[in-house]
């Protein structure tokens, strides 16, 4: 197989680590070599962040770099627009159909682009689900990552039963049946 | 055990310590080394803590190695300048038990303040460096390390990148073997550096050098994989996996020993291939050391010394083949206070008052940019106050009254304790804000003396920055509450008015602290609200504009820490119970 790359975009402060760590398990558990890189630091304070997962059967670098990535999972609609160009011509994009300002846009310094997803749909595969909303009626709206995840994780070889026994694996205990619940969502969204 | 797991760069080192034996290791946070002494503290068999800042770390490092044991410091590469003046002698003396300091480079700057090389320091201290380009080295690299400084009686530089240590890889496991601890003799001549006895430990670290360079041509550090001779490349680290991913068949010789260099290791490699190319980042240490040796390569020429690498760098440098789109032109997303962060409201009130600040290293930098836009001045730890005083000795107390220093507890106690202890001594009248969350807040919430509990989880009693303050004979001290705005509006009047120093410490803890809660969420009464923009004054990410000019709260970001609503003079923004 070659090697397959993965990333994650958003803002900092979404839980972005925490979508890796699971995407991380999984891969390992399938015996494949796994390679991450995160954003730690100064960035988390609610910048742009990005997050680079790797594997296959023999991987060097541990970053995936522009015109690379086969999944392109982004928390946010703006991120996903900085970070489009590192798809791959065939590779997926899928976004989170919510909207934070960032400060220049806040204090009026800068605009926020219109029409983001639809604009993006013209160049790449997109899919994307009010992830945040679906959150909030399950009734925990940090747990909107795994419904990203879910409908991400149609486009890798991995079985729903593994994706649900890595997040019980990942997440803290007393969230595991919220967070599955959530991953169901998203997964389902794509079929 | 031989167990395979996939590991954080910096957990791997912490790892490393814990199977080659290390006993004690001393630190302070500051990101890419954090989470090494946050992982070595999982392992009961080492003794581990945050140190005051990375002098002390080193020189209890340094206590621990020459009592006997196995002994580790780490911190980023802006700590080993603070660290410095141990390191210089340190050199000179050697160790007893294995000495090695983690050094995390910082290239591409994701969160410092400059992009200093640490290899380039080490060669200044005559200290070996040891460079892995994974986490199974970063692990396997350590116990070599040790046995490098014990057997060449050397402190050992382990030198990483932001990338290697936020990387995770895989990394097989191994059980401790422990060290057994070595006799403490006493030998002046060796440990106490005055001039007759530096003078001949200086030969030795000459001699020294020179046997670690030739032990360099033969250690399992360093490794050849001939390929292709039509292209070779010396490299190091984590661009070691780049130029695999590049040219998985070209000639590569691998440093993990980078200081002294192996010459004779490079003279025959570098006669084996066509053309040699040197791929490091930061700055051409090793290929000025190629060059002077007389061989041809080809460096710094094609590589940028700024910056993160990549494969693509490679690609793009070497084959000049690259065919990428472009990035869209978007508006940046530059990181700002958390909502809920005390900082903010603190420089929403300096602001106001149109005060200057000479800032510091923490959360509260991100004081410099607008909509607060306070901090005038960044530059190293502790830098804030001295560097107030000095305005006022450049141009009179007159002109430092629009100023004040802005410093955090944890900043305060690493270095700032210092420049108060001047301020005082030297009669300034500057007034001295001391952002206090109870925390060290960048790194991700490390303990230190004020929080009244250590690293491996005691309590112990805090020490108290008021009663430290008070000690140095600084007359006034405000202590007032962050979120408190009038108070410490006034508090900021008074004090930058009066001429003798001052300090106003401004409490509050980090919002993002375990247990940190405000009782009421907040809700918009949208047809009270006037329109004015007030709340959005202090540039909460939380709160933003409607396109009829009201505001609305993002309630998944929202903490209900109430500062828009303190501002709110129409009650629109009203503090619901949770």
């Amino acid at each position: 197989m070659d090697t397959k790359n993965i990333m994650i975009v958003g803002v900092g402060g979404q839980g972005t680590l925490l979508t890796s760590r699971i995407l991380g398990g999984i891969m390992t558990s399938a015996g494949y070599e796994v390679k991450l890189s995160e954003v730690h630091g100064m960035a988390q304070r609610g910048g742009s962040v990005v997050t680079f997962v790797r594997y296959g059967e023999k991987v060097y670098e541990p970053i995936v770099e522009e015109g690379q990535a086969d999944v392109l999972i982004a928390f946010e609609k703006l991120e996903a627009l900085r970070y489009a160009h590192f798809l791959k011509k065939d590779g997926v994009l899928i976004v989170n159909d919510t909207r934070i300002d960032p400060m220049p846009v806040v204090i009026g310094a800068a605009t926020y682009p219109d029409n983001i997803i639809e604009n993006l749909k013209k160049d790449y595969k997109v899919y994307s689900i009010d992830a945040s909303a679906v959150a909030l009626e399950l009734g925990n709206s940090r747990v909107f990552n795994n419904v990203v995840l879910g409908m991400a994780a149609k486009h890798m070889n991995f079985k729903k039963e593994e994706w649900l026994k890595t997040i019980e694996e990942k997440v803290p205990p007393k969230t595991i049946e919220i967070n599955q619940k959530a991953f169901l969502r998203g997964y389902e969204e794509a079929e | 055990m031989s167990d395979k797991e996939i590991m954080l760069g910096n957990a791997a080192i912490a790892r490393g310590a814990y199977e080659a034996g290390v006993k004690v290791s001393s630190a302070y946070p500051g990101t890419p080394s954090t989470e090494i002494s946050e992982n070595i503290v999982k392992y009961k068999e080492i003794y581990s803590e945050w140190a005051p800042n990375e002098a002390v770390a080193l020189e209890t490092a340094i206590g621990a190695s020459i009592s006997g044991v196995r002994a580790l410091a780490s911190m980023k590469h802006v700590g080993l300048n603070v660290a410095s003046d141990p390191l210089y002698s340190i050199s000179y003396i050697g160790v007893n038990g294995g000495l090695v300091i983690v050094v995390a480079d910082d290239p591409g700057l994701y969160s410092s303040q400059n992009e200093q090389d640490t290899r380039m320091i080490a060669r200044a201290a005559n200290v070996p460096v040891v460079i892995p380009s994974d986490s199974q080295e970063a692990k396997d690299f350590i116990k070599l390390a040790y046995e490098l400084s014990e057997e060449f009686d050397t402190p050992v530089i382990y030198r990483t990148t932001t990338r290697l240590a936020h990387s995770q890889t895989e990394v097989e496991l191994a059980d401790r073997v422990e060290v057994a601890d070595k006799e403490y003799t006493r030998n002046a001549p060796k440990n106490v550096m005055m001039p007759g006895n530096a003078k001949a430990r200086h030969l030795v670290v000459e001699q020294r050098n020179k046997d670690i360079a030739k032990f360099g041509s033969t250690s399992k550090l360093n490794k050849v994989e001939m390929g292709d001779t039509s292209i070779g490349f010396i490299t190091q680290g984590i661009e070691y996996q780049y130029v695999k991913e590049v040219f998985p068949n070209a000639s590569v010789l691998k440093l993990g020993l980078v200081n002294p260099l192996p010459k004779d290791l490079i003279k025959d490699f570098a006669s084996k291939v066509d053309k040699l190319y040197i791929f490091e980042e930061l700055e051409p240490v090793i290929e000025e050391q190629v060059r002077a040796m007389g061989i041809e390569c080809i460096g710094k020429e094609i590589f940028t010394i700024q910056g993160e690498y990549s494969a693509n760098l490679l690609r793009k440098a070497v084959k000049n083949e690259l065919d990428v789109k472009d990035a869209a032109q978007v508006v940046g997303r530059p990181p700002i206070l958390c909502p809920g962060c005390p900082h903010r409201s603190t420089f929403f009130v300096l602001n106001k008052l149109k005060k200057h600040a000479t800032g510091d290293i923490g959360c509260y930098t991100l004081g410099a940019v607008a909509p607060l836009s306070v901090i005038d001045t960044t530059v190293c730890m502790g830098a804030s106050l001295a560097m107030l005083h000095g305005m006022e000795k450049a141009k009179g107390s007159e002109f430092i009254k629009d100023w004040v220093a802005v410093i955090g507890d944890s900043t305060f106690l690493h270095t700032g304790i210092n420049s108060l202890e001047n301020m005082a001594y030297n009669g300034s009248t500057g007034t001295v804000i001391i952002m206090d969350n109870s925390t060290t807040g960048m790194t991700g919430h490390q303990d230190h003396a004020a929080t009244g509990k250590t690293l491996m989880g005691e309590e112990v009693p805090a020490i108290s920055i008021y009663k430290v303050v008070e000690a140095m004979n600084v007359k006034n001290i405000v202590e007032v509450n962050a979120f408190d705005i009038a108070a410490l509006e006034k508090a900021v009047k008074e004090e930058t008015a009066r001429d003798e120093l001052s300090v106003i410490i401004a409490y509050a803890p980090c919002a993002l602290l375990k247990g940190q809660t405000f009782p009421y969420r907040i809700n918009v009464v949208s047809d009270k609200c006037k329109k004015c923009g007030m709340c959005l004054k202090p540039g909460c990410p939380a709160i933003t504009k409607n396109e009829d000019g009201t505001v609305k709260i993002d309630a998944s970001m929202c903490n209900g820490c109430g500062l828009c609503s303190s501002l709110c003079k129409f009650e629109a923004l009203e503090r619901v119970e949770k």
